[in-house]
C-alpha cells in the first residue's frame, strides 16, 4: 500500500472496520511512513477531541421549556 | 438498546407520558446538541429539539423497533433541524456534495501534536476552536461528521439518516476529518508554525 492508498482507507481504518489482511498492508506501510503516521495518529485525535469535548451543553432553562412543552401538549394527548 | 428501553418504548407507545419523558431524558442532550450542529443557531435547535421529541411521541407507533430508538429519533431531528436551517437560510443548504477533485487530500506540511495537545487550552478557549472549524465545514460534510462521530451513528445508521449511501457517507466522512484535522493542526501542532 502507498500514500494514497491510506487515505482512500483512512475512514475504514479509523473505524475499525477494515479487514486484517488489508489492515496488515497499511500498518506495514505506516511503520515506514511518518507522513503517514502522522496523518493517522492526528486525524484520530480529531476525532477523540469532539467526542470528548462537550462543546454544546443542553442549558437547563432550555431543559425545563422542553419538559413543559411535552407537558402541556402532551399531557392530554392520549 | 439498553434492557430496560424496549420496555419504555412500549409504555409510551400505550400513551404513558411518564415513560416518554424518561426517554426524552436520557437523549434529549444528544438531540440538542445535533440540532444545534446542523442549525448553529440556539433558537432553531431548541425549536427543532421540541419538535423532533413532539412528532416522535405522536409517531411512536411507526417505529416499528428494527432500528436503536435513538437512530430513529435521530432521523426526525435531522429533518427537523434541516427545516428550521432551510427556513433560515433558503440558499446556502444543499446535502449535494459538492464537486471535488480526488488530488485535494493529501494533508501536507505535517507535525505531531504530542500526546494530549487539547490539554494546552482553557475549556471556553478549545470549545471555541472546536466551533469554529466544525462551522466552516459544508454542510454535508459536516452532516457526516456530526452524525457519525458526534452523535455516534454506526455509517449504516448515518446512511440511513442522511438518505445518502453508505458510501457517499465515507467518502463525505473522510473529507470532514481531514478537514477538520487540517483545521485543528495549526492549533494543537507541538511546534508552532
Amino acid at each position: 500500500m502507498n500514500c494514497r492508498g491510506v487515505i482512500a482507507e483512512l475512514t475504514t481504518y479509523l473505524d475499525e472496520a477494515m479487514d486484517a489482511v488489508t489492515a496488515a498492508e497499511l500498518e506495514l506501510h505506516l511503520n515506514a511512513c511518518k507522513k503517514c503516521r502522522l496523518i493517522v495518529d492526528t486525524t484520530r485525535k480529531t476525532i477523540e477531541i469532539y467526542c470528548n469535548a462537550e462543546p454544546v451543553p443542553l442549558p437547563q432553562e432550555v431543559r425545563d421549556r422542553l419538559h413543559k412543552a411535552l407537558f402541556e401538549r402532551l399531557g392530554h394527548a392520549r | 438498546m439498553r434492557d430496560d428501553e424496549a420496555s419504555l418504548v412500549a409504555a409510551a407507545k400505550g400513551g404513558s407520558l411518564d415513560a416518554f419523558q424518561e426517554l426524552v431524558s436520557r437523549y434529549e442532550a444528544k438531540i440538542y446538541r445535533l440540532a444545534w450542529n446542523i442549525t448553529r443557531n440556539k433558537e432553531d435547535a431548541e425549536d427543532a429539539m421540541q419538535d423532533a421529541f413532539l412528532k416522535a411521541f405522536q409517531h411512536l407507533d411507526g417505529f416499528e423497533g428494527g432500528s436503536r430508538f435513538y437512530t430513529w429519533l435521530v432521523r426526525i431531528a435531522v429533518n427537523e433541524a434541516l427545516m428550521k436551517l432551510r427556513k433560515r437560510r433558503p440558499n446556502q443548504v444543499s446535502l449535494d456534495e459538492p464537486v471535488q477533485s480526488d488530488d485535494d487530500l493529501m494533508p501536507r506540511d505535517l507535525q505531531d501534536w504530542g500526546p494530549s495537545p487539547e490539554q494546552r487550552y482553557a475549556r471556553t478557549e478549545l470549545n471555541q476552536i472546536l466551533t469554529d472549524a466544525i462551522e466552516e465545514l459544508d454542510s454535508p460534510y459536516r452532516m457526516a461528521f456530526v452524525l457519525r462521530d458526534v452523535s455516534e451513528l454506526s455509517t449504516e445508521e448515518t446512511a440511513e439518516a442522511l438518505g445518502i449511501s453508505v458510501p457517499a457517507v465515507k467518502s463525505r466522512l473522510l473529507r470532514a476529518r481531514l478537514k477538520l484535522r487540517e483545521k485543528l493542526d495549526h492549533h494543537f501542532r507541538s511546534k508552532p508554525s
